[in-house]
């Protein structure tokens, strides 16, 4: 963990991480008979946003797998911040799950706090240092709270800071927002893109939703056929409301170009 | 406290009919007692049943938390070792194939005939639903959540400890409570394999003398005792797991 700034000697905020940077070369994985990822090449530099689009089925949630350290590559290389062992990329890598995956008896904070828990940190510590996020974040008044009582949205919210709390230099972000409904989609959305705005981190996001990828990344990647089939700077979509944005021309002629290459 | 009525009326109703039926046949009470003839041997022989009681309480709720201990452990180990789970698992299924009233006399003329025979019956008696929900349990832990902690920095111990187990604990409850009924009928077993004090041995003494009312009446206060059982551990599970009941209703 040379070089990296490690949440549990620093409890106080922001949780800022010297970044590491993601690249998969010639990367496939075969699963059940199938080929998933075809020969897969993808750079994400240190500090770098890149949204993974693509149809369901197209092998999103396996490239995060194989980033994640969860699964190996049938062949090819994945390497996280140098590191190409499977514990070696679990390191460094924090993933958020397609659902929120809140456990039921913990409290929102005491969710938040697992992987600080994980670490051996004492639980009224990593309660603490929990606590200073949900009042970032606007959960305050959800800490005690079990998930059961929590909207769909506070849930993603807590699960989100769950993850940053694990201190890893790389987000991997799995369709957070996939089972929400449209208008807190849209709110999370924008609030994601603030909170990462604070948090220079390496993140991957994975989603069926192109407006969102452009919305919150740098970078968005369209995956088709195994392989990545286009890519695009999404930088312009950075200034103004998020209306604005997505009514503006070089946004739509974006997500147009965009969809047009998920076909 | 409404959903208590129907049930209790429909026993009152069925004790009304038995004693009424006991008596307009005049059924003899060492044939067929009426429920007023169980009534009156409880309160005569209340002494009596009183010291019966405490033994056999004893010996059921050693046995029980003996039973809740092994069977706790055991499960954790199959768990753990898939060959353990392979070659251990069918012989429990088997094991319960054997009939406990054939066992407990064995158990007697090994383990001699103080409490320890009635505490392995009765353990043996409630091991079997505790060790088979607690392992059904920690087996139907949700992958994605074993993946997440592993994100986490979560360690095989860690992901037991924090995921698995606590989300164990419902299943673990159903097997603890069918296993709570089943308690005072093993040390009845236990009892009449061999002993000199308790429920079942007054029922073996009354059973020459054609004393009928006070088997009743030593069956009335078993069936209290597994209630009184059944009820602690589903309160205890209130207080353990009260996130379960929440979710359950959400």
């Amino acid at each position: 963990m040379a070089g990296t700034a490690d949440p549990a000697t620093e409890p106080n905020t922001p949780i800022a991480m010297c970044a590491g940077g993601i690249s998969l070369v010639g990367v496939t994985r075969v699963l059940g008979g199938r080929i998933v990822l075809a020969g897969l090449d993808l750079h994400v530099s240190p500090g770098g946003r890149v949204g993974i689009v693509g149809r369901s089925g197209v092998g999103k949630s396996t490239l995060l797998s194989l980033v994640a350290g969860l699964d190996e590559p049938d062949a090819g290389r994945v390497t996280v911040a140098g590191e190409t062992s499977a514990a070696g990329r679990l390191a460094r890598c924090a993933l958020m799950p397609q659902r929120d995956c809140l456990l039921p008896w913990r409290s929102a904070l005491d969710n938040a706090c697992l992987a600080l828990e994980n670490r051996g940190v004492p639980r009224s510590e990593a309660r603490g240092r929990a606590a200073v996020l949900f009042e970032r974040f606007g959960l305050a008044e959800a800490e005690g709270l079990r998930p059961v009582r929590l909207s769909g949205g506070m849930r993603q919210r807590v699960a989100f800071v769950r993850t940053l709390l694990a201190g890893k230099e790389v987000l991997l972000l799995d369709e957070p927002f996939g089972a929400l409904d449209a208008i807190t989609r849209a709110e999370l959305q924008e609030w994601l893109a603030a909170a990462l705005e604070g948090e220079p981190r390496t993140v991957l996001l994975v989603t069926h939703d192109v407006e969102e990828a452009l919305l919150v990344c740098d970078t968005v990647v369209v995956l088709r056929g195994g392989r990545v089939a286009a890519e695009f700077d999404a930088r312009i979509a950075c200034e103004g409301t998020r209306r604005e944005i997505v009514t503006s021309p070089a946004f739509v002629e974006l997500r147009e170009r965009a969809l047009e290459a998920i076909g | 406290m409404s959903r208590w009525w129907p049930p209790l009326a429909l026993l009152a109703a069925g004790i009304g009919v038995w004693e009424l039926v006991v008596r307009a046949a005049h059924v003899p009470d060492y044939l067929f007692p009426a429920p007023s003839a169980v009534a009156s041997s409880l309160a005569s022989d209340a002494g009596l049943l009183a010291d019966a009681t405490l033994v056999t309480v004893r010996e059921v709720i050693f046995g029980y938390l003996l039973a809740v201990a092994v069977g706790l452990v055991v499960a954790v180990l199959l768990h753990f070792s898939a060959a353990l789970r392979r070659a251990l698992l069918p012989l429990l299924v088997l094991s319960q194939t054997v009939p406990t009233v054939v066992l407990a006399p064995i158990l007697a003329i090994l383990l001699g005939f103080g409490i320890e025979p009635k505490l392995v019956v009765v353990a043996i008696v409630c091991f079997f639903p505790i060790v088979v929900n607690t392992v059904d349990g920690l087996r139907s832990t949700d992958r994605e959540l074993v993946r997440m902690m592993r994100t986490l920095d979560g360690s095989r111990a860690a992901i037991f400890r924090r995921v698995e187990l606590p989300g164990a604990l419902p299943a673990i409850f159903s097997g603890a409570r069918i296993a709570a009924t089943y308690a005072a009928v093993g040390a009845v077993f236990g009892e009449w394999a061999g002993s000199s004090s308790g429920l079942g041995f007054v029922m073996l003494q009354s059973q020459p003398s054609l004393d009928t009312p006070r088997i009743f009446a030593c069956v009335l206060v078993l069936s209290a005792l597994a209630l009184c059982l059944y009820g602690f551990v589903s309160l205890a599970e209130r207080f353990i797991i009260p996130w379960h009941q929440e979710v359950a209703n959400a």
